[in-house]
């Protein structure tokens, strides 16, 4: 069962043609008659698909070909054949075949060349081949060549015009043409001029596309499956040969009883398709065999062609062991570099251990420890599945368990291999579909948690696209030490932190962890003492007690100064934050909404910390400790700050409701009027339009402009409602500061469920279509004020009138069409991507080459940057050293 | 081909970078130091305009300098063979 019996092979080269009849029948273990299956008492008929010659599915049974059994001494299994009553024509070769009709004689089988120009072919071949040219062009020249002569030079016959009607039908000049017909012409055909139409002598000849024998598989390529119900269910490719040698019975007896021509064409015909849809069921122009439930056959080319089939669902992909999949949830106390992983899951999942000298009387507790009395339940203890011995090259697995553990751990032997359990940090990768990018499986340590799910750092989300509205995830154990070794230095998460895609963080703070530095840090907060001890305990702050102010008797810590915690010493920067409103005159260092970030030697001066500071892509501090201070070091922070963003906003509170979207009477008021301007203007704009008064824009049709004109109007009344709406959700709104800090959601999404939801578009334009001239009947024909074409009004809070819905749902849809085509259309530009990328490597002397050896670049990128460590695309930091020298760094 | 030439030197032109045919003694040297046959670079026609323009043969290597944001300059270089048309 084990390979290390076994000698193993290279192969040198492989090549495909065709089967000729005779080596058809040669290989074949039975002529097969009868198109049943079994008899009435369950055996095989004799000469019948099932034949045992053929070899057999069920274990014990011995083929009567070979005499082995399936599963022991596997017997490969066995073709039989199906003599054909009349020959047919093979699908996958009906262009050959009508290349070589077209480009040969029909009476003296000479290629329509003359003498010279095929001399000048060979030798222009043989140039090719020693250039190791691509042939292919050159024989379709050969091919438009022939068929330009309309008389045969050898024998004078006329040239007939051959014509394919697809799939199978060949005429010339309008006369149909029967297989039979086909093959007395191919046979004609000089083995000498093979070469000139892409036929290698050696391994074929023309006229065995046209099939006189068909193949039948073994049965082990066609199992029958016997449900519960003791009824048995046939394979596909069973179904199919039942008809074919049904029809072909027929044929045959028809044939020979000398019926009239036209049934025995008729059951020519049918054999013809039964054949071609056996050997592929999706060939256009003719319908696919059904079943009887009425789901097309799966036939010998379903079986290899496109996703599912052999080729990339068996070959170029396969199931793994020593993987899990389960659902994912979060767990802001675990570090980005962990995965928790169910305590069932680790107790299935098994690593690899050599017993040696060293660790033999660990191994053997191992084994033992798990099921001894002293250990209480709740305790995970990582335990042994099995014991691989090896003696004489024979592998064997003993499955450990609570009877057995005692004597298997003493005879336990130096040289075997223990399967142990999971333990807590075993590397693993991660991985969630689709997997897009490399930090789409990343490794992680293990962390055994309770219950059934997956588990890790909300900050990983990103790189994953996970959410935990129901995804799974996937997760594999790492087997050799070389991949651990790897696993450890290039696909631990910490190293995947910068991404390749622009040089700069995509793992970083999100959603609570941004609201809680946020209001943490934004309006100067003093933290009771306890609190603050509690936020302080959560990040693990070890070191002095922080400057303690006192008011009214109680002690009160700055919230700069418990962020300031996590800071390293040597950090310096400056910079705005996500709040910062980009005032007119902005009074940068003195910002008045503390959005102006100062950071001295590690200690938090002013300013709010918020996406700015922590978060993936645009978090300054992230990006400044992960360059100064590496991965670890930036581990470490993003590990603290989920922490100490989390304590605070379960500390503080921190809720969102639909009274976040409330606004003042006043306020509802002012964007009423605002829109109704608005819609004034819009109303002035169609009068204008209507009187032709309106005056074109450069490069525009009157009604163009129109429309450019609303969509404009549409789009500032919008705005305005936006505006007006966020002067009255100030930063006490937890929804505002969401937005403002970047957390979650935008002021434009605020704006839309208190303000006013805006114009809906469909292909960038006002929604037109519907009846005739107008949208909905709601309208009179021909309007074209702002309702009429999409405008929607309300805010999603107050509600949708009928007709604004009605739009809003046009262009929701749209965007629903769009993403699904995206997607579709993208995955499959990647995969071709990757198949033609896929072994380019960079060498180690810096060299980007081929698997082939070919040089693509001589140094990397042209430029030797390792993008991820670039500085957002860029080489080097010039403005950094600069600073560094000025300050003296 | 000819009058191509003296109506405008392709060479000249600010997006074709600098191309330059190398020494017999350069081109070992380059198939030493990556350990490789000339077959091995990228390849570029007898007929590309470059080649006409310089006069490259099937058989020699061009050295290519190019303008690189990332690097200021990058070099590169192409084996010239014989067009098949
Ligand atoms: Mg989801
Ligand atoms: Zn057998
Ligand atoms: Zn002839
Ligand atoms: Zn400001």
């Amino acid at each position: 069962m084990e390979r290390t019996n076994s000698i193993t092979k290279k192969i040198g080269s492989i090549y495909f043609s065709l089967l000729s009849p005779n080596e058809i029948r040669k290989m074949s273990g039975t002529k097969v008659i009868t198109a049943d299956t079994y008899d009435d008492d369950g055996f095989p008929i004799t000469m019948g698909l099932m034949d045992p010659r053929m070899g057999v599915i069920e274990p014990g049974l011995r083929c009567k070909t070979c005499g082995q059994r399936v599963g022991k001494d596997k017997c490969p299994g066995h073709f039989g054949h199906i003599d054909l009553a009349m020959p047919v024509i093979h699908v996958g070769h009906i262009k050959s075949i009508r290349d070589c009709l077209r480009s040969t004689c029909r009476q003296c089988g000479h290629l329509l060349l003359t003498d010279k120009q095929k001399a000048d072919y060979v030798e222009e071949l043989k140039k090719y081949e020693e250039e190791g040219k691509n042939k292919a062009p050159l024989f379709k020249q050969i091919i438009t060549e022939s068929r330009k002569s309309d008389k045969c030079i050898s024998c004078g016959r006329e040239v007939g015009k051959i014509e394919l009607d697809k799939p199978t039908s060949l005429r010339e000049n309008g006369k149909k043409l029967t297989p039979s017909e086909v093959r007395e012409w191919l046979e004609k055909i000089r083995d000498e001029e093979l070469p000139l139409l892409d036929i290698n002598i050696k391994s074929a000849r023309p006229e065995w596309m046209i099939l006189t024998v068909l193949p039948v598989p073994p049965v082990t390529t066609r199992p029958s499956v016997t449900l519960q119900s003791g009824e048995r269910s046939e394979d596909d490719l069973t179904h199919k040969l039942v008809d074919v040698i049904r029809i072909n019975q027929r044929l045959q007896e028809n044939r020979d009883a000398g019926a009239p021509q036209l049934i025995v064409e008729d059951l020519w015909e049918l054999l013809q398709y039964h054949i071609t849809t056996y050997l592929d069921n999706q060939t256009s122009g003719i319908p696919p065999a059904r079943h009887r439930s009425g789901r097309p056959l799966k036939t010998l080319a379903q079986r290899l062609k496109g996703k599912e089939g052999r080729f990339r669902s068996n070959l170029s992909g396969k199931r793994v062991n020593f993987s899990a999949r389960t659902v994912i949830s979060p767990d802001p106390n675990l570090s980005i570099n962990e995965v928790g992983v169910p305590r069932k899951i680790a107790e299935e999942l098994t690593v690899p251990v050599r017993v040696t000298v060293h660790n033999i009387t660990w191994c053997k507790k191992l084994i033992t420890e798990k099921y001894s009395k002293k250990n209480s339940p709740d305790d995970y203890l990582a335990g042994v599945n099995y014991v691989i011995k090896e003696s004489e090259g024979m592998k064997r697995r003993i499955k450990v368990t609570e009877k057995n553990a005692e004597t298997v751990s003493e005879k336990l032997e130096i040289g075997s291999i223990i399967e142990r359990q999971l333990m807590e940090n075993d590397l693993a990768l991660f991985n969630r579909q689709p997997s897009l990018h490399r930090m789409s499986m990343m490794a992680h340590r293990v962390k055994i948690v309770p219950n059934k799910t997956f588990r890790f750092n909300l900050c990983v989300c990103p790189p994953y696209n996970a959410d935990f509205d129901g995804d799974e995830m996937n997760l594999h154990i790492l087997q050799g030490e070389e991949a651990k070794a790897e696993a450890e230095i290039l696909m631990k998460v910490q190293e995947n932190i910068l991404s390749p895609r622009f040089g700069g963080a995509i793992i970083g703070g999100i959603h609570d962890i941004i609201s809680g530095t946020f209001i943490l840090t934004n309006k100067k907060r003093k933290v009771p003492i306890a609190d603050a001890s509690h936020i302080l305990g959560a990040t693990g702050f070890e070191g002095k007690i922080l400057k303690t102010q006192i008011e009214d008797g109680k002690r009160y810590i700055m919230g700069e100064d418990i962020f300031s915690t996590l800071l390293p010493d040597d950090l310096n920067l400056e910079y705005k934050s996500k709040i910062c409103l980009n005032c007119d005159n902005c009074t940068a260092p003195k910002c008045p909404h503390n959005a102006y970030v100062i950071i001295k030697k590690g200690i938090l001066k002013q300013g709010t910390i918020d996406e700015n500071s922590i978060g993936a892509f645009k978090g300054r501090i992230l990006d400044r400790i992960i360059r100064d201070h590496g991965m670890d070091a930036g581990r470490e922070f993003i590990d603290n700050v989920t922490r100490l963003g989390i304590a605070v906003i379960t500390l503080f509170g921190f809720t969102t409701s639909i009274d976040d979207e409330d606004i003042p009477d006043e306020a509802r008021r002012q964007i009423e009027e605002g829109l109704d301007k608005g819609m004034k203007k819009i109303r002035n704009l169609v009068k204008a339009y209507e009187n032709d008064e309106l005056e074109s824009l450069p490069g525009r049709s009157l009604k163009e402009t129109l429309e450019m004109e609303i969509m404009r109007a549409t789009g500032r009344a919008r705005d305005l409602a936006g505006e007006i709406a966020g002067k009255h959700l100030g930063l006490e709104n937890s929804a505002v500061i969401m937005a403002k800090s970047g957390a979650r959601g935008s002021m434009l999404n605020l704006s839309q469920m208190s303000g006013c939801v805006g114009q809906q578009a469909v292909r960038g334009e006002r929604i037109h279509r519907g009846y005739q001239n107008r949208t909905l009947p709601h309208f009179k024909k021909g309007d074209l004020g702002a309702s009429a074409k999409g405008f929607v009004a309300s805010n999603y809070k107050k509600g949708l009138s009928p007709t604004e819905y009605f739009f809003h749902s046009m262009g929701g849809r749209e965007g629903l069409v769009d993403t699904a085509v995206r997607t579709s259309r993208s995955g499959y530009m990647q995969r071709r991507l990757i198949n033609a990328l896929e072994d380019v490597k960079v060498e180690n002397d810096s060299t980007v080459r081929h698997a082939g050896g070919q040089i693509i670049q001589f140094t990397y990128g042209e430029d030797g940057i390792d993008p991820a460590r670039s500085l957002a695309g860029k080489s080097i930091d010039v403005n950094r050293i600069v600073n560094d020298i000025k300050e003296g760094v | 081909m000819v009058i191509n030439k003296v109506l405008f030197d392709i060479m000249n032109h600010d997006l074709v970078p600098f191309h330059q045919i190398i020494s017999e003694k350069e081109k070992t040297d380059l198939l030493k130091k990556y350990k490789i046959e000339s077959n091995q670079i990228p390849k570029i026609l007898d007929t590309d305009p470059v080649c006409i323009s310089i006069g490259a043969k099937p058989g020699q290597i061009l050295k290519i300098k190019r303008k690189s944001h990332t690097a200021e300059e990058s070099f590169s270089y192409r084996f010239v063979v014989e067009s098949s048309v």
